[in-house]
C-alpha cells in the first residue's frame, strides 16, 4: 500500500467510490422501508405535528395551562392574598402588580393564573366525563339499533332541543350560589354528552356494517370485545376532535355561568367571575378586559389544536403539509 | 363416505322481507358435509349459496332476515337452535369461516398478529401470551406469510390482498376447526393470487383435516378442490353429487348450461354458449321447477311449470338432479368428459 500510485491503484480507487455512495443509499431505501410501515397514528401525529396553527395552540395551551397547573409556583400571590396598599391599581411593576388589582387589593396576575387552573379543571373533566358517558352510550344506541337506540336517542333529541343557556342557568341557580368545580362540572357534562353521543352513534351505525366487524363475529367475539376492540379505535378520530372542542365549550359555558353569578363560589376564582368583577369599575380596564383575553386565547387555542386534530386524523387526507 | 356426516342440514329456509315481498333466498335445502371432505357449492349471484352457510353462523341479519325453517345437526346440536351465547362458542372454534374480500375483513386499526390471537384468545381465555404468539407465527408460516414474526406485527394496511387472505385463512384455522366455511375465497383476488390461495386452501386441509365448503361461481376451483358439489339455484339445490360425475355427465339442464358455457382449453371455440335468459327474481319465482323459463329440455311441458322437482337419483352413486326429465339426458357427456383437469384451468 506504500507504492507510489500506480494506474491499478487509481482504478481501486474508482472502485471503492461507488461503493462508499452506495451505503447511503442503501441507508436510504431501509428509510424507505420504515416509512411504509408506518401505521396510521404515525402518519396522523405527523400531519398533525406539521399542522402550523395547531402547534402554536397547543405550544400556547401548554403554556396557559401550564401555568394553571403550577398556580402555588407560578403566582406571584395567593389568590386570596390581600393587599390594602395596592387597591384598585393600574398594572404596574412596582410590588409585582403587573396586571394590576381588584378593588379589595388582589393581585389580577395571580387572581388570573388561578382562574386558569378553575377553567382548566372546568374544561377538561367536563370533556372527559362528557366523552365517556357520551361513548358508551352512543356506543349502545349505534350497535344495537332497534328500540333501545329509539329510546335513548329520543332522550338526547330532548335533551339538545332544551335551550343549553337558560337551563345551565335554572339548574346552577336551583342548586345554589355556592357550588364547587365540580357541581359546575357535572351540570355542563349532563348537557353537553349528548353532542357526543350523536356523533358517536352516526360512526357506530356506519361501522357496524363493515365485514370486519362480520368477521369478528363469525370469530366467536362477543358485542362488547365487538364494540370496544374493534369499532372504537375506528371512531377515535371524530371523537378526539369533538372532545378536544368540548373543553373550550366547556370552559365558555363556565365564564357564562360564572359571569351572571351562577358559577363557582367565592372566593376561588375564575375567569368568568374576574371578567364580572370589573363591570363595576367601568374605567379600570385591566380588571375586566385582561381576564377576558386569556378567555379569548384558550378558546382559540383549543380550537386551533382541534382543528389540527381533525385535519391529521381525517382518513382521507393523506396530504401533509409542508 | 360411509361415515356419519359432520354437518346435516335438513329442509333449511331463508327468508328475506324487503319492501317489495319476501325474498326466498333458500328455500328447503337439504345436504350433509363429511368429517375431511371438500364440498363445493357453485350457483350464480342470489342463487342462496352464502346465505345457507351464513345462517349457519347466525350471521344473517334479523330482522329483515328470517329462518323459516330448517335443522342443521353438527355434532349433536341444532346450530339454528343455539342461543347466541352458545353459537358464539362455535364460531371461530368448531365452525370457522374465511370471508369473500380479505381487503375489508381485516380490521384496519388492529395489528394481524392481534386478530389472529384475539381468535385463539376468544374461546381459550386462559391460554399464556405467549403460546399464543408462537401459535400465531406458526399458523402466518403455514398458510405461506413469509417473516411471520414481523408481519404479525404489522397492520392490515401493510399487507398485500393474498397476504390478507392468508392471514384471514390463518384465523380461520386458529382454533383447528372441524368445519371451515370459505364464502369465495379468491372472488377479491386476481388470477395469480387466486392460485396460490387455492393452494394454501388445500395445504391447510391436508394439514387440519378440516371438513371444507367452498363457496364459489367459477367451476374451475371445484374441480381444482373439491370432492363433492352442489348446484343452486334460485334458493334451491338442482344438483349434487362426485365433482368428477357432474363434470361428465351433468343430469340437470342448469348444470349443462353451466358447463356449456365454460371455454374449453384443448378447443378452440369461436363463441361460449351462455344459457339464454337472466336468473329469476326471488321475490316472483316462477311456478314449478324455478329453471323452466331458460331450459332447453322442457319444450313447453306444463308438468315443469307446475310441480317442484326433487331431487332425485341420476345415475351413479350418490349423484341427485332435481329435473322432471333428467332421464332424458342419460348419456350426455359434457365436453368435459374425458379428462377432467382440461375443464381446471378457468
Amino acid at each position: 500500500m506504500t507504492e507510489p500510485t500506480t494506474p491499478l491503484d487509481v482504478r481501486a480507487s474508482v472502485v471503492v467510490d461507488p461503493m462508499a455512495v452506495a451505503v447511503p443509499l442503501d441507508l436510504a431505501a431501509a428509510e424507505g422501508m420504515e416509512l411504509e410501515a408506518r401505521s396510521q397514528w404515525s402518519y396522523a401525529r405527523r400531519r398533525f405535528l406539521r399542522h402550523r396553527l395547531a402547534m402554536i395552540g397547543l405550544v400556547g395551551l401548554i403554556i396557559i395551562f401550564g401555568a394553571g397547573a403550577l398556580a402555588n409556583f407560578v403566582a406571584p400571590y395567593s389568590f386570596d392574598q390581600i393587599d390594602l396598599t395596592y387597591v384598585l391599581h393600574a398594572p404596574t411593576t412596582v410590588g409585582h402588580h403587573v396586571f394590576g388589582t381588584d378593588e379589595i387589593g388582589r393581585d389580577s396576575l395571580s387572581r388570573i393564573i388561578y382562574g386558569i387552573r378553575t377553567s382548566e379543571q372546568v374544561g377538561l373533566t367536563v370533556a372527559v366525563v362528557s366523552t365517556l358517558f357520551g361513548l358508551i352510550v352512543g356506543a349502545i344506541a349505534g350497535y344495537y339499533r332497534g328500540w333501545l337506540d329509539n329510546v335513548i336517542m329520543r332522550i338526547t333529541d330532548l335533551i339538545l332541543t332544551l335551550p343549553l343557556l337558560v337551563v345551565l342557568l335554572t339548574v346552577a341557580a336551583l342548586l345554589g350560589r355556592s357550588s364547587s368545580v365540580w357541581t359546575i362540572v357535572l351540570i355542563i357534562a349532563a348537557f353537553y354528552w349528548t353532542g357526543i353521543a350523536r356523533i358517536v352513534r352516526g360512526v357506530f351505525l356506519s361501522l357496524r356494517e363493515k365485514e370486519y366487524v362480520e368477521a369478528a363475529k363469525a370469530v366467536g367475539a362477543g358485542d362488547l370485545r365487538i364494540m370496544f376492540r374493534h369499532i372504537l379505535p375506528n371512531t377515535l378520530g371524530p371523537i378526539v376532535v369533538t372532545a378536544t372542542l368540548a373543553v373550550a365549550d366547556a370552559i365558555i359555558l363556565e365564564a357564562f355561568l360564572s359571569f351572571l353569578g351562577f358559577g363557582i363560589a367565592d372566593p376561588t376564582p375564575s375567569l368568568g367571575k374576574l371578567v364580572s368583577e370589573g363591570q363595576q369599575f367601568p374605567q379600570k380596564w385591566w380588571i375586566t378586559v385582561i381576564p377576558g383575553l386569556v378567555l379569548v386565547l384558550i378558546v382559540i387555542c383549543v380550537n386551533f389544536v382541534g382543528d389540527g386534530l381533525r385535519d391529521a386524523l381525517d382518513p382521507q387526507q393523506r396530504r401533509v403539509r409542508a | 363416505m360411509a361415515a356419519e356426516a359432520l354437518l346435516s342440514i335438513r329442509d333449511l329456509a331463508v327468508e328475506f322481507r324487503t319492501e317489495d315481498g319476501i325474498v326466498h333466498a333458500v328455500d328447503g335445502i337439504s345436504y350433509d358435509v363429511f368429517p375431511g371432505e371438500t364440498l363445493g357449492i357453485v350457483g350464480e349471484s342470489g342463487s342462496g349459496k352464502s346465505v345457507s352457510t351464513m345462517a349457519l353462523l347466525g350471521l344473517i341479519p334479523q330482522p329483515p332476515g328470517r329462518i323459516a325453517s330448517g335443522t342443521a345437526m353438527f355434532q349433536g346440536k341444532d346450530l339454528l337452535k343455539l342461543s347466541p351465547k352458545e353459537l358464539r362458542e362455535f364460531r371461530g372454534d368448531e365452525v370457522a369461516m374465511v370471508f369473500q374480500d380479505p381487503m375489508t375483513s381485516l380490521n384496519p386499526v388492529l395489528k394481524v398478529g392481534y386478530q389472529i390471537a384475539e381468535t385463539i384468545k376468544t374461546h381459550y381465555p386462559k391460554e399464556p401470551d405467549d403460546k399464543v404468539t408462537s401459535r400465531v407465527v406458526d399458523l402466518l408460516r403455514l398458510v405461506g406469510v413469509p417473516n411471520p414474526g414481523e408481519r404479525s406485527k404489522q397492520y392490515p394496511h401493510e399487507f398485500s390482498g393474498g397476504m390478507r387472505q392468508r392471514a384471514m385463512i390463518a384465523m380461520a384455522i386458529a382454533n383447528s376447526p372441524s368445519l371451515l366455511i370459505a364464502d369465495e375465497p379468491t372472488t377479491a383476488l386476481d388470477v395469480t393470487i387466486q392460485a396460490q390461495v387455492l393452494e394454501v386452501l388445500k395445504t391447510v386441509q391436508e394439514e387440519t383435516h378440516a371438513a371444507t365448503i367452498l363457496i364459489t361461481h367459477d367451476l374451475g376451483i371445484v374441480a381444482e378442490l373439491c370432492d363433492r358439489v352442489l348446484v343452486m339455484y334460485a334458493g334451491r339445490i338442482v344438483e349434487a353429487g362426485d365433482v368428477l360425475t357432474i363434470f361428465r355427465a351433468p343430469r340437470h339442464p342448469y348444470t349443462v348450461g353451466l358447463l356449456d358455457s365454460l371455454p374449453k382449453l384443448t378447443e378452440d371455440e369461436e363463441w361460449l354458449r351462455p344459457i339464454p335468459g337472466s336468473p329469476p327474481s326471488l321475490i316472483n319465482r316462477p311456478s314449478g321447477c324455478a329453471f323452466h323459463p331458460r331450459c332447453f329440455l322442457t319444450q313447453g311441458r306444463p308438468r315443469c311449470r307446475e310441480d317442484v322437482p326433487e331431487l332425485r337419483d341420476a345415475e351413479g352413486a350418490g349423484h341427485l338432479a332435481a329435473c322432471h326429465f333428467s332421464e332424458e339426458l342419460a348419456g350426455h357427456q359434457s365436453k368435459f368428459s374425458e379428462p377432467v383437469e382440461a375443464g381446471s384451468g378457468a
